[in-house]
């Protein structure tokens, strides 16, 4: 009636469980909604990198971004503010959550009190894979979230296809990258 | 865009740090978090993006049903509508390469310079890096297809 079987393959699908993942998600999206319903903008993440550039650049595909350039710099800085808040709040310990686990992943460091968080992605990759993001994000009109939160649950054909084409490179990516042998 | 209420930009800003807390929460603003779901090893990471896009989905479904135009921009309640062509693809396949090789996106990234991860603002400046040098190409270049509002 029980069979283990199925169960065994879930955890090892998901070592670290759905929750953390999901109620995460549940806060990316709920973001995104207090947002739209104020203000009717699907915000994406990466038009602040265009947008951003109209200050020091004149070139039209960045001037065409000036109207949205002051929220999408609050916008980005809310999200740098959501990051330190959680590394304040939950990565601290100072609000407890069985959800979160401190990890095996970077490496922990104290500044006054707060628990901070380094990635030990080397930056090589980082900064190449980094140039791709930012080239690609601008050809493909649209980001994780613009094409992966906005898009799909705008039920957008185009960002389905986009993020699938972008999630399919990105496993074959990392997997030929780790063949090779590089780590971490 | 029509005249902004004064709430506008707060409203933006509170929205920005639940979205970032969301990605600090999810982990997904750990790179090796991300390289872990390409690599397989875990895949709890699909329900950050799809669960994010479930709920918002619902917003973008209710809202245009229940008023014609947001408080505080005056904006049309409108779904997330892109045109398709072949640079969905081209710039998707470009993107994928980047994600995979550094486990990050932008999002993400700011989030993660929040949690204290200075070491992300190499893939920061390889992103503006990146997106200017694609701006400053297509500038030049002046065949740049105007979106059309379809799907």
């Amino acid at each position: 009636m029980f069979d283990p079987v199925p169960l065994a393959l879930v955890g090892a699908l998901f070592p670290n469980g759905v929750s953390r993942y999901a109620v995460g998600g549940f806060f990316v999206g709920l973001g995104t909604v207090l947002i739209y319903v104020g203000t009717g903008i699907p915000a994406g993440a990466s038009t602040f990198l265009e947008s951003t550039l109209s200050y020091v650049s004149g070139k039209s595909r960045f001037q065409q971004y000036v109207a949205s350039r002051d929220w999408r710099l609050v916008f980005t800085a809310g999200i740098v503010l959501g990051g330190l808040l959680f590394a304040a709040t939950v990565q601290s310990g100072l609000l407890s959550s069985g959800l979160y686990e401190a990890g095996s992943t970077g490496e922990r460091y104290d500044i006054g009190g707060v628990t901070l968080w380094l990635t030990e992605v080397q930056p090589w990759r980082l900064f190449v894979g980094g140039l791709f993001v930012g080239i690609g994000t601008r050809i493909g009109k649209g980001c994780t979230s613009g094409h992966g939160v906005c898009g799909v649950g705008s039920a957008s054909k185009t960002s389905i296809v986009g993020v699938v084409t972008f999630l399919l490179v990105a496993i074959a990516t990392a997997q030929v990258v780790a063949v090779a042998g590089v780590t971490p | 865009m029509a005249d902004r209420h004064p709430l506008f930009k707060p409203l933006v800003f509170v929205g920005g740090i639940v979205f970032g807390f969301g990605l600090g929460f999810s982990h997904m603003a750990r790179p090796e978090v991300v390289l872990n779901f390409l690599t397989f090893a875990d895949f709890g990471l699909l329900f950050v993006m799809f669960g994010a896009a479930v709920v918002s989905g619902i917003a973008f479904a209710l809202m245009p049903r229940v008023r014609d135009t947001a408080p505080l921009s005056g904006n049309r309640y409108e779904r997330r509508l892109k045109s398709f062509d072949r640079n969905v693809l081209v710039g998707g396949a470009i993107f994928g390469v980047g994600w995979g090789l550094s486990g990050i996106c932008p999002g993400a990234a700011y989030a993660s310079l929040g949690t204290g991860n200075v070491t992300i603002l190499w893939a920061l400046a390889g992103m503006f890096v990146g997106a200017y040098a694609q701006g400053y190409a297509r500038s030049r270049v002046s065949t740049d297809v105007t979106p059309a509002s379809a799907d």
